[in-house]
């Protein structure tokens, strides 16, 4: 298991290394250079000069990707143009906020979107298994962008129920301490249930735009996985012995096709930072899906590498642990022995 | 037409959700093509005496906040849509497909550099890599495009590959090679052919995800050029005025939705129909 855990790791950090070299190169591949795309074109010959120096753009590029790597082993990712802070501390206060939603879209498309796998299932042929099979595909199709200002509309004005932007109401802010920048354990900490309500309150559009697309899949697996396991002969077995229908179906048919599900999910990571982005944009939750937006519409170069080296580092770790929760669910896995 | 062709033409015609896709696609391809005869308005015309008009007789979809026709706008998006997507895939496929066979059928240290590459652009998100290719190349239509293909040629890459090597081994692609056939014509003659039902349907899902991708990168303000008729740019200058006037952005989405319905319902059929075994 620890072999497997170590060979993991460092073909993680292999496959790190070469996205560190498609980010580095990316920026001499802007046509002009870098700090013409920052600058714009009126720019004077000084201003590009000085920030071709500051960038370390004049220096030869062997000493430009050595410097970079140094960097990046000190966990120095630079300072954004824009707004003078280093990478770090902006990613540090952004992703927080990505993680919350991300964390709460994944709650909601397990929950209903299992649930809806297993009805499904259990149904299968009749009126609630096509009905979830073609919403599911709905969900797949759904421009989320679209729906999340859909939402907004029914939820925000049409019937004004729930808040569509930021993350607290301004005025509840002011009383809460920032010590982890997760604003559901931040309220709490400041043992104020008012501003906690509001976080929660603030965080049910986001998350239920975010989790569509997930909750799609995740209800397509599941029931696809569940129909497979349900076939096998221990299901009869476990029928024939008088099990109730609840328990073969929970206990005996949903562990055995958690492994596919799981798999699904654990992929979702991907799909959700690129759902953040577009979510955070709609309903203006400063994380780190609006700062790289914002990064980009700058050619704001820092912030770039850096925010896509992070974003690639958290994908391939949620794998790893996606791999590693494989052999709980599944024994006869034992990874890393024979393999 | 072969009896092959036959075959599957009728075993999609049967299945439902194949008709039910191809009609909104075919129904989106006809107003591509006839947008100026359908269109009541200039998509691009601002007309400041009609802003912000609900649905109409005159406006059948209502008008934006500079008073253009959303209906007409919307028509002609569909032209910006259907572009997206068909040239999008065939760079992807063309680049995803040439990388890919040459992979798979040289091996070796070619098919380690090209797999690598591929693996690299695998953990981004293809939204944020589609992004920082705009912002290398600059933001306009034309670029992301370029930039959605690139995010998919891997995939490809990855199908044509495996393939590759399936067929590679097989007794025929042998026979070939001892009558002396040359690479290329193996290539064309005998894996080709081979590798054609699992890229369909492929590229019929993939182009439902280009035109989705494309649009949200508009909609983020990173794709079509401020004032052109395309549904996520639509989407994102009227988003302010949601709550004015929400017919603004109703429509263009449920055009964004069922565009991408129709490639999605096609996908899965075709998947079904022409690869028995891909079923899920």
């Amino acid at each position: 298991m620890l072999t497997y855990i170590l060979q993991r790791l460092l073909s993680m950090l292999l496959s790190l290394f070469g996205v560190s070299l498609l980010v580095f190169f990316m920026v001499h591949l802007i046509p002009g250079d870098a700090a013409l795309a920052i600058l714009g074109e009126r720019a004077t010959e000084e201003a590009l000069t000085e920030l071709r120096q500051e960038m370390g753009l004049d220096k030869p590029l062997y000493h430009q990707y050595g410097a970079f790597l140094w960097n990046l082993a000190h966990l120095d990712l630079g300072r954004s143009f824009k707004t003078r802070q280093p990478v770090v501390d902006e990613i540090k206060r952004h992703f927080p906020a990505t993680v919350e939603l991300t964390i709460a879209a994944m709650v909601f498309a397990t929950l209903f979107g299992m649930t809806a796998g297993i009805i499904a299932a259990v149904n299968r042929g009749k009126f609630w298994d096509y009905a979830t099979m073609f919403g599911s595909l709905a969900g797949i199709s759904m421009p989320i962008f679209w729906l999340g200002l859909m939402l907004i509309l029914l939820f925000g004005y049409t019937f004004p129920i729930l808040p569509s932007s930021q993350r607290l109401d301004a005025v509840l802010d002011l009383d809460v301490q920032h010590r982890t920048h997760f604003y559901l354990i931040d309220t709490l900490l400041s043992g104020n249930l008012t501003a906690f309500r509001s976080a929660v309150s603030h965080l049910i559009l986001p998350a239920i735009t975010l989790g569509t697309v997930p909750l799609a899949i995740i209800a397509r697996m599941t029931r696809s996985s569940l129909l497979e396991v349900l076939n096998q002969p221990y299901i009869v077995t476990a029928r024939a012995k008088g099990l109730p229908e609840r328990s073969v179906i929970l206990k005996h048919g949903l562990k055995n096709s958690m492994i596919s599900v799981l798999t699904i999910i654990g992929l979702q990571f991907g799909y959700l930072m690129s759902g953040a982005i577009l979510t955070e944009h709609i309903f203006s939750w400063p994380g780190l899906g609006s700062w790289l937006r914002a990064s980009v519409e700058a050619r704001d170069i820092r912030p770039i590498q850096g925010g896509v080296l992070f974003v690639a580092a958290v994908f391939m770790t949620v794998n790893l642990v996606v791999d590693l929760l494989y052999t709980y669910f599944d024994p006869r896995i034992r990874m890393g022995e024979n393999a | 037409m072969n009896n092959r062709g036959r075959g599957i033409l009728r075993r999609s015609a049967s299945h439902k959700s194949a008709v039910v896709g191809a009609s909104i696609l075919l129904f989106f391809a006809i107003l591509a093509v006839f947008a100026p005869l359908i269109a009541t308005h200039d998509p691009r015309e601002a007309d400041v005496s009609a802003r912000l008009k609900g649905w109409s007789a005159d406006h059948y979809f209502g008008t934006d906040g500079v008073g253009r026709d959303i209906f007409s706008r919307i028509v002609y998006g569909s032209q910006v849509s259907l572009k997206v997507g068909i040239i999008a895939m065939t760079l992807s496929i063309s680049a995803g497909a040439l990388l890919g066979i040459l992979a798979g059928y040289y091996g070796g240290w070619l098919d380690n550099v090209i797999m690598r590459l591929m693996d690299m652009m695998l953990p981004l998100p293809s939204i944020l890599l589609a992004m920082v290719i705009v912002a290398i190349l600059g933001t306009s239509l034309t670029n992301a495009i370029i930039a959605v293909s690139i995010v998919y040629i891997p995939q490809y890459a990855r199908i044509l590959r495996a393939a590759v090597l399936k067929i590679r081994e097989q007794d025929y692609v042998t026979a070939a090679r001892v009558i002396g056939a040359s690479d290329f014509r193996i290539l064309w003659n005998a894996i080709l052919p081979n590798c054609v039902a699992p890229l369909i349907v492929q590229a019929t899902l993939g182009m439902g995800e280009a035109i989705l991708i494309a649009a949200g990168l508009s909609f983020l303000g990173l794709g079509a050029e401020v004032g052109e008729p395309e549904w996520g740019a639509m989407l994102n200058e009227n988003r302010q005025l949601i709550r004015r006037a929400p017919w603004t952005v109703m429509t263009p989405g449920i055009a964004i939705f069922l565009t991408v319905l129709g490639f999605n319902l096609l996908g899965d059929a075709l998947r079904d129909v022409l690869d028995p075994q891909l079923k899920r």
